[in-house]
């Protein structure tokens, strides 16, 4: 178990980056390696070369403003979960990363390179769905913003071109009257999710439910968001039956079977952590209208 | 005596080295060796038709590569069957690189020696190999229906059948009050040490001679495999294992065909060569053990008392058999656990299929035994609506039966004559540890706070310590420093603490001055391997008895210097006294430095030793007829049978009825390994074998697909746990010694293991109310037994919610 | 232009020392202190990241050395179990508190995990209040990453309340 020969590269800047990637046949880019890594120790993947943007400036920062949060792509999971300001308004960030393996892993990996490694059993994908997010893609021709629906063509899929580097993950504020929640169902803590939840509950100001939507993890194929208000839309946020957000989630998703859940075991899952983060979220989004 | 150490939790020897980085195990051995890799069968059964090694020639840094074409002489032929049987009457072992067939996936086809491993990857990867695939057999039931054959000419697949009857089982069936069969399977797992495999070989031209390190657990038996095999006188091969970070079983199978191709690259090539298994081949090409279907039809009276006890059991050994039927041996024989049973039937079909071998893991065997004869057990209890350790105590060996003969042969071919015990002892104390009483109120606790709560126990018998023999050979230096070696080996069992605390207590000197040594040729040549819970038992009181010969050599010769009677004298803290007078005292160096003649004076001590010295009688040569030189002593412990060890486990679970995840939220230990050398010790390997028990129960299964191929190869899919799924483990012990051993102990290695699945399938069970009848379990097959028509519900949960079944 | 390589030499602090090494760009971390530097305390348990057996600090973050290219800390300072001991002022050498806990509360056996243990504890343990009490919440988190096949955990988890308390008493 050990890679394969390739040929390595630390630029000094995103332009140098792109030069090297359209220089360079076969070239990938590697920020925390952390999924990277086992790929090519395993010759999995035999990239002919790597271009590390560790040593690029200017990739690290977490920019947190009203309008929500813009992680850097070196930034790294650890550093995510522990951004304070970025937690207040986007509480999704913090709830997530502390869901993302151990702390070893969340030390080296980063936010952006789990996103732009489009694993449908990911955290930060799921997160980047469900805010709404997008992605800030630098290529030859130029940056631009790549939301998230455009972004995910398939597991460990995305439209990118070779020939461009996801330098930053943009992921709006949480709105006004909402609360959110993330839950696992893992088989080992740490491990990636046999089933994930984050959802967020947005309500009126008379405390009714205005809009619930959810995100999965291990659930399909790309990170889908499913739009649950219908099953509680209006209700007093008290009395709104959660357990009908569980089953419509349920009939909206299409989860596969593998080694550790059955398909039809992960569309239990799903309809119990919706009902259950609904729940939590609800509760949140409540006492912030209460405290308006 | 103040040096009294045994029975104390002495801190470990071992450790200083190995919080420091300092432990040096196999891949810190050999800077600037070549580096082996193997090219390995993608498939699970398949003829090669072809290697073609060309693309590899042109890596630079390739040395050598290796087909079954270059092995020659004993090398050519197939590996050995390690322990023969007469029942297994169609052994199999395939050859140290594939001899035109493979059988599982990852069985070694080719070798290649390069200038460092990823080298050696990178020739490996470039050469192709045809195949012709045949039809892959996987899985025991798949065996048993024979559909197709692993090995043409055993077209039913079956290696061995083996067959032990203590009486006529099926009239004894048809006289009971009551009966009940069933069909109940146990899955694969693996011993998984954390480091895997590895042998570093170097050969001397100039000295003929061969130093062979392995991480093994069988280091004087590899010695001599590998001077068969590779046509070696046996003086010129030393074999050592250094430090071996966990073994668990898998490292007591030898020679691996890794074990004789680099000592015969090193040979060849005139360079030190080595091979450090990775995980990946780790998984796909050591050993795996478990997985059992087994029938069982039992009778019982109206109390529960079995009176016949008929199992059938069909055990998967994979692709072939180097360790002979001892895995299903040790099912068949320590299936009847601490209970009388009158009448006992067993018959174990050993089946090939194209998977990695199955050799013993921890428990070896047992677990499935236990699996077997506890399940039994709850079943009854169900059946006749009573209490499950009401059933079990009624069944149980009482205190007084002992020596009990349950009339079975064992693996070691000696019978099973259970030494001493108290399992009416262990089941109380176990009712006590984990509230078995009370449980009725932490399940309405539970179910108040939407959990279904459930209790399961477990008891076993654990035969340990098997002959034939192991050594020890102990000697007290002129420095005073005390040299202890033994053969068998060592892999985190904390030896050199343990064996250094028998021989201060019996030689009466400070544990710091005994240095022990384990598991090098060069040291002690006689061994047979750390296996079976043995260690302890056979190097424990083989040491013992060397450390007493060498008490009696000291005193003999104090007693000659000090003109005392020997009877009259004490050693403590090093220091030959006369017991009562002060000042007639004699340092145990000087008696060393005395017991050893001397012509020349190397060294101020020597000089105590040497002809003008001393005063010595003229009568007498300087060396006693029959004496030998030197304060040393050798000597053997063979026992005339196992001894028997025994325990018991119980489990709460809880088990959130939505998503059906799975929490132990108690699990009791009462353990009973007869006297303990060092209690700390001892309860670590409790909690070591309590979370592999955990892990095989819960968590671990190796996930073959039909066509062979490891599913979960990998630590991120095959879950061992992490501290967060151990739970928390009480323990409460019971000391019946051993009276065949002179230290009274008996093994502790493998016990915490071994009633981990019964256990836990009882609670699981007791929780949901439906029959567990596979093991391990997980929380997505729990919800599929849970909802599926066909599950059985259990008597005790319908009269629970006073439903009947 | 980018320069895009097969070797690259490398300076970077090793248990304070510094140290340079040439090496092949896909060397990993875990090999190159392995059998680069001679630092074979750091032990290879998976090579996929989830045994742990392989964390090191580097810059005293602990990280897995199997899924960090050697090249990839050129200039950065890492510290391995090797460079767990202190010295003791008095021209020797002391255990850090955690190995003392290690060896007090029996947390090895085979020895082979521990290093990475060691030094995920160590760093845990310094980057928190000493003057707290570790909560067990705190004691999940800092032993949760690892696998050990042979303790069971439990003295692992007693070993880092041990150690949690000597530097508590030490301040």
């Amino acid at each position: 178990m050990k890679p394969a020969p390739f040929r390595y590269a630390d630029p000094r800047s995103v332009g140098e980056v792109l030069e090297v990637l359209a220089a360079e046949e076969g070239a990938k880019v590697l920020a925390g390696g952390q999924s990277l890594l086992p790929l090519l120790s395993m010759r999995l993947a035999a990239p002919a070369v790597l271009v590390d943007l560790n040593r690029v400036p200017g990739l690290d920062a977490v920019e947190v403003d009203g309008e929500g949060v813009r992680v850097g792509a070196l930034v790294r999971h650890a550093g995510l979960l522990g951004d304070h300001d970025a937690a207040r308004v986007q509480p999704l960030l913090a709830r997530a990363t502390a869901n993302v393996a151990h702390p070893a892993i969340r030390n080296r990996g980063t936010t952006v390179g789990s996103i732009a490694h489009a694993d449908p059993a990911g955290e930060m994908t799921s997160v980047l769905a469900l805010t709404g997010g997008s992605v800030t893609v630098a290529s030859p021709s130029g940056e631009r913003a790549v939301g998230w629906r455009d972004l995910f063509v398939g597991p460990l899929e995305t439209s990118l071109p070779g020939a461009a580097v996801v330098t930053s993950a943009f992921f709006p504020a949480l709105p006004p009257r909402s609360g959110t929640a993330f839950a696992e169902v893992a088989r080992r803590k740490g491990d990636y999710a046999v089933c994930g939840a984050g959802v967020v509950v947005t309500l009126d100001e008379d405390r009714r439910v205005a809009a619930v939507r959810a995100s999965y993890m291990s659930v399909g194929l790309v990170p889908e968001v499913h739009d649950l208000t219908e099953s509680v839309a209006g209700s007093p946020v008290e009395k709104a039956d959660w357990a009908a957000a569980g089953a419509l989630a349920r009939t909206l998703v299409e989860p596969d079977g593998d080694l550790h859940a059955s398909a039809d075991y992960r569309r239990l899952l799903v309809g119990v952590l919706t009902e259950r983060t609904l729940a939590d979220a609800a509760a949140e989004a409540a006492a912030k209208v209460t405290g308006e | 005596m103040t040096t009294k150490l045994f029975g104390e939790p002495v801190r470990r020897r071992e450790d200083a080295r190995l919080i420091t980085g300092r432990g040096r195990y196999l891949d810190d051995i050999g800077t600037g060796a070549l580096a082996a890799a193997f090219v390995r069968s993608p498939h699970a059964h398949a003829r090669i038709t072809d290697i073609d090694v060309d693309a590899a020639l042109d890596v630079e840094g390739l040395v050598a590569v290796y087909t079954y074409e270059d092995l020659t002489g004993p090398l050519a032929e197939p590996l050995p069957v390690l322990i023969p049987h007469p029942q297994l009457h169609a052994p199999r072992t395939g050859y140290p690189l594939a001899n035109g067939e493979v059988n599982h996936v990852g069985e070694p086809v080719v070798m290649v020696v390069a200038t460092d491993r990823y080298v050696a990857e990178d020739a490996a990867e470039r050469i192709v190999v045809s195949y012709e695939e045949l039809p892959a057999v996987v899985g025991v039931d798949a065996a048993r229906a024979a559909g197709s054959c692993v090995h043409e000419e055993i077209p039913d697949n079956v290696a061995a059948r083996h067959h032990q009857e203590t009486g006529d089982v099926e009239p004894a069936l048809a006289a009971a009050p009551h009966r009940l069969s069933f069909t109940q399977y146990v899955e694969r797992s693996a011993c998984m040490p954390l480091e895997g495999k590895g042998v570093h070989a170097r050969w001397d031209a100039d000295d003929h001679s061969l130093r062979v390190h392995t991480s093994t657990q069988a280091s004087t038996s590899v010695r001599a495999a590998i001077a068969a095999k590779l046509q070696l006188s046996l003086d010129e091969v030393e074999v050592i294992a250094p430090d071996v970070g966990g073994g668990f079983g898998v490292k007591i199978v030898h020679p691996w065909p890794e074990e004789l191709l680099v000592p015969m690259a090193a040979i060849a090539l005139g360079r030190e060569v080595k091979w450090t298994e990775d995980r990946r081949e780790h998984f796909i090409s050591s050993a795996h053990e478990r997985q059992q279907r087994q029938e069982i039809g039992v009778g019982f009276d109206d109390d529960g008392r079995i009176t016949a006890l008929d199992v059938h059991i069909w055990h998967d050994n994979g692709a072939y058999t180097p360790y002979g039927i001892i895995v299903p041996i040790v099912t068949a024989t320590q299936l009847v656990g601490p209970y009388v049973i009158p009448v006992y039937r067993v018959v174990v079909e050993s089946v090939y299929t194209n998977t990695v071998i199955v050799t013993p893991y921890r428990g070896a065997g047992r677990p499935q035994g236990c699996f077997a004869m506890e399940r039994t057990m709850d079943r009854i209890a169900d059946v006749l609506g009573l209490d499950r350790a009401v059933v079990r105590e009624r069944n149980l060996i009482q205190p007084a039966q002992f020596p009990y003969d349950h009339h079975l042969t064992f693996q070691d071919g000696r019978p099973v004559i259970y030494d001493s015990g108290d399992y009416p002892g262990l089941l109380a104390k176990l009712k006590a540890l984990v509230g078995w009483d009370g449980v009725d109120a932490l399940r309405d606790d539970a179910e108040a706070r939407g959990k279904l709560l459930g209790v399961g126990m477990a008891m076993y018998v654990e035969g340990t310590g098997p002959g034939p023999y192991e050594g020890g050979h102990v000697q007290v230096l002129g420095s005073g420093k005390v040299l202890v070696a033994t053969g068998l080996t060592t892999q985190g069992q904390g030896h050199e603490t343990s064996f250094a605390q028998i021989v201060a207590s019996e030689l009466g000197v400070p544990i710091e001055d005994v240095e022990v040594t384990t598991g090098d040729t060069r040291r002690f040549p006689y061994a047979v391997g750390t296996f079976a819970s043995r260690a302890a038992v056979m190097s424990g009181n083989a040491i013992a008895l060397a450390a007493r010969g060498v008490r009696e050599k000291a005193l003999r010769i104090a007693a000659d210097v000090l003109e005392a009677d020997p009877g009259d004298l004490e050693i403590d803290h090093g220091v030959v006294q006369v017991r009562g007078t002060p000042g007639a005292s004699i340092p145990l160096r000087t008696v060393a430095v005395l017991s050893n003649p001397l012509r020349y004076a190397f060294d101020e001590a020597a000089k105590q030793a040497t002809q003008f010295a001393v005063q010595a009688s003229n009568d007498k040569p300087p060396v006693t007829p029959g004496d030998a030189p030197g304060l040393e002593h050798r000597d053997y412990y063979s026992p005339i049978r196992s001894t028997f060890a025994s325990g018991a486990h119980a489990a709460i679970v809880e088990i959130d009825p939505a998503t059906w995840e799975i929490d132990v939220v108690n699990y009791a230990v009462v353990h009973d390994c007869g006297n303990v050398v060092n209690p700390m010790i001892v309860e670590g390997q409790v909690h070591g074998g309590v979370a592999q028990g955990v892990g095989g129960a819960l968590y671990e299964r190796m996930a073959y697909d039909a066509d062979g191929q490891l599913q979960n190869a990998s630590f991120m899919d095959f879950l061992m746990p992490y501290a967060s799924e151990v739970p928390d483990i009480v323990i409460d012990h019971q000391q019946t010694p051993s009276p065949l051993n002179p230290l009274g102990i008996k093994g502790a290695g493998e016990a915490g293991v071994i009633p981990g699945s019964a256990a836990l399938a009882s609670a699981i069970e007791d929780a949901v109310g439906r029959r567990i009848t596979s093991m391990p379990i997980s929380p997505t097959e729990l919800y599929d037994l849970v909802r599926s028509p066909d599950a059985e519900r259990t008597a005790a949960s319908a009269r629970r919610t006073g439903v009947r079944a | 232009m980018t320069s895009v390589d097969t070797e690259r030499a490398l300076r970077l602090t090793v248990n304070g020392v510094p140290r340079e090494a040439t090496v092949p760009v896909r060397r990993l971390l875990s090999d190159a202190l392995r059998h680069d530097l001679g630092l074979t305390g750091t032990h290879v348990g998976c090579e996929h990241g989830v045994c742990g057996a392989c964390t090191v600090l580097v810059d005293g973050e602990p990280v897995r050395s199997c899924l960090v290219l050697a090249v990839q800390v050129d200039g950065a300072a890492v510290t391995t179990v090797e460079g767990l001991v202190r010295d003791d002022g008095r021209g020797g050498q002391v255990l850090h508190p955690v190995q003392e806990a290690f060896r007090e509360c029996h947390a090895l056996q085979c020895g082979f995990c521990t290093p990475g243990f060691l030094v995920t504890i160590a760093a845990g343990l310094e980057g928190r209040d000493a003057a707290e009490e570790i909560t067990e919440e705190e004691v999940d988190d800092l032993v949760g990453g690892n696998l050990c096949r042979c303790t069971g955990y439990a003295n692992i988890k007693k070993a880092v309340r041990h150690a949690a308390a000597t530097m508590r008493d030490a301040r």
